[in-house]
C-alpha cells in the first residue's frame, strides 16, 4: 500500500470485523517533534496476548495453524522504516488501539493520502457504525486540528442516505477542505 | 468554508430525490471488493470513481456497495454489477478510468464491457 490513508481504511476494517460500533481515527503530524502519529482507536471484541503476538510478527507460530493476515504487519512496517515504532495495545471485550509512529521528514514516510475517500468509504459501507475522525497539526506556533464525526453528519442529514450524489459530494470536498485548512489553505 | 448547516440545507433541498431513491428499489448494484487485497489493488479509488460517476450522471437508482475478500485476490480491484434482467458480471483488475465506460455502457446501456471481466482478464 502506497498511501497511509489506505493502511487506515483496511485497519478500520480489522475493528468493524471484531464487531466495534465505534472507531476512533487520530492524526497528529508533529512538525516540531518531526513526528507523525496514527492511533486507531475501537470498541471491538479486542484480542488476546496470542493473537496480538502473532499479529505483531507473522512469522511468530502457535501451535493451531491459522491464516496468517497481512493488515498489520504492513502497517507496522510502514512506520518502522522510516524509524518509527507501533504499538497494539487490546483488551478482550474492550477494545483495541493501535498506535504507529513515524518520523514525519523521512523520505521512507508514506504521505498520507486521500482520507476523504477513506472515510467516505468507510461512512457509506457502514451505516451504522460511528467514525470519528480527528486529525491535528502542529507547526511552529501553529496548531490547528479538524475533525470529523459521523454522528454530526449523520444528525445534519436527519436519516438521509450518505450515498445520494449531491450528499456525497458535499461530504468529499468538506473534508478535503478541513484538511486542506490545517496546511495553510488554498495559496 | 462549508459548516453542517450547509448539509442540512443540501439534504433539504434533495429531499425528493432521498425519498424516490427509497421506493425505487430495482435499479442496478455495484459491488467492490474492499479488504486487504482489493485495498492494495486499488479498490478505493475504483469505488470512489463509481460513486462519482454515478452522481455526475445522476442515476438516482444504482446503489454502490461494498464486500470483503471473496478469494480471488490475483483479479482485486474485482467488481460485480447487478442489474435487473441481466445475469451478474465479475469484472476483474478494475481501474478508474474504466469506470466512466462500465457505467455508460453496462449501467445505462445494458450491455456489458466484455473486455474487462474476469474470463478476458488475464492473471
Ligand atoms: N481491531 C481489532 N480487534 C480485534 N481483533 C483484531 C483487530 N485487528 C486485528 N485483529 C485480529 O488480528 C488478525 C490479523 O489482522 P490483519 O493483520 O489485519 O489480517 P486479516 O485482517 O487479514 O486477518 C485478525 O484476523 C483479527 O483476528
Ligand atoms: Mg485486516
Amino acid at each position: 500500500m502506497r498511501e497511509l490513508s489506505l493502511h487506515i481504511l483496511d485497519i478500520v476494517q480489522n475493528s468493524i470485523t471484531a464487531g466495534a460500533k465505534l472507531v476512533i481515527i487520530n492524526i497528529v503530524e508533529d512538525i516540531n517533534l518531526d513526528e507523525l502519529v496514527i492511533e486507531i482507536i475501537d470498541n471491538g471484541k479486542g484480542m488476546d496476548d496470542e493473537t496480538i503476538k502473532r499479529v505483531m510478527d507473522p512469522f511468530y507460530t502457535t501451535r493451531t495453524t491459522r491464516k496468517v493476515g497481512l493488515g498489520i504487519p504492513l502497517f507496522k512496517n510502514a512506520a518502522l522504516t522510516t524509524g518509527g515504532k507501533f504499538y497494539i495495545t487490546s483488551r478482550q471485550g474492550s477494545g483495541t488501539i493501535e498506535t504507529a509512529v513515524f518520523k514525519h521528514s523521512s523520505i521512507d514516510r508514506q504521505p498520507i493520502g486521500d482520507m476523504s475517500q477513506t472515510m467516505l468509504t468507510l461512512m457509506t459501507g457502514n451505516e451504522n457504525i460511528d467514525f470519528l475522525y480527528y486529525h491535528r497539526y502542529v507547526s511552529g506556533e501553529q496548531n490547528d486540528q479538524f475533525i470529523f464525526d459521523t454522528r454530526q453528519i449523520k444528525q445534519a442529514l436527519g436519516g438521509a442516505d450518505v450515498n445520494v450524489p449531491e450528499i456525497y459530494m458535499w461530504i468529499k470536498e468538506y473534508i478535503q477542505e478541513g484538511i486542506s485548512n490545517l496546511y495553510g489553505g488554498v495559496q | 468554508m462549508k459548516s453542517l448547516a450547509e448539509l442540512e440545507a443540501l439534504r433539504k433541498s434533495t429531499l425528493e430525490k432521498i425519498n424516490l431513491r427509497k421506493e425505487d428499489g430495482d435499479g442496478a448494484r455495484v459491488v467492490v471488493g474492499m479488504a486487504t487485497c482489493g485495498i492494495a489493488a486499488g479498490a478505493r479509488p475504483v469505488l470512489n470513481a463509481f460513486m462519482e460517476e454515478i452522481a455526475k450522471r445522476n442515476l438516482d437508482n444504482v446503489t454502490v456497495t461494498q464486500t470483503g475478500c471473496i478469494g480471488l485476490c490475483q483479479y482485486e480491484p474485482i467488481v460485480e454489477i447487478y442489474t435487473p434482467g441481466l445475469e451478474k458480471v465479475t469484472y476483474a483488475k478494475v481501474k478508474p478510468e474504466m469506470v466512466a465506460q462500465i457505467v455508460t455502457e453496462h449501467i445505462v446501456n445494458g450491455k456489458p464491457c466484455s473486455q474487462y471481466t474476469i474470463g478476458n482478464v488475464q492473471k
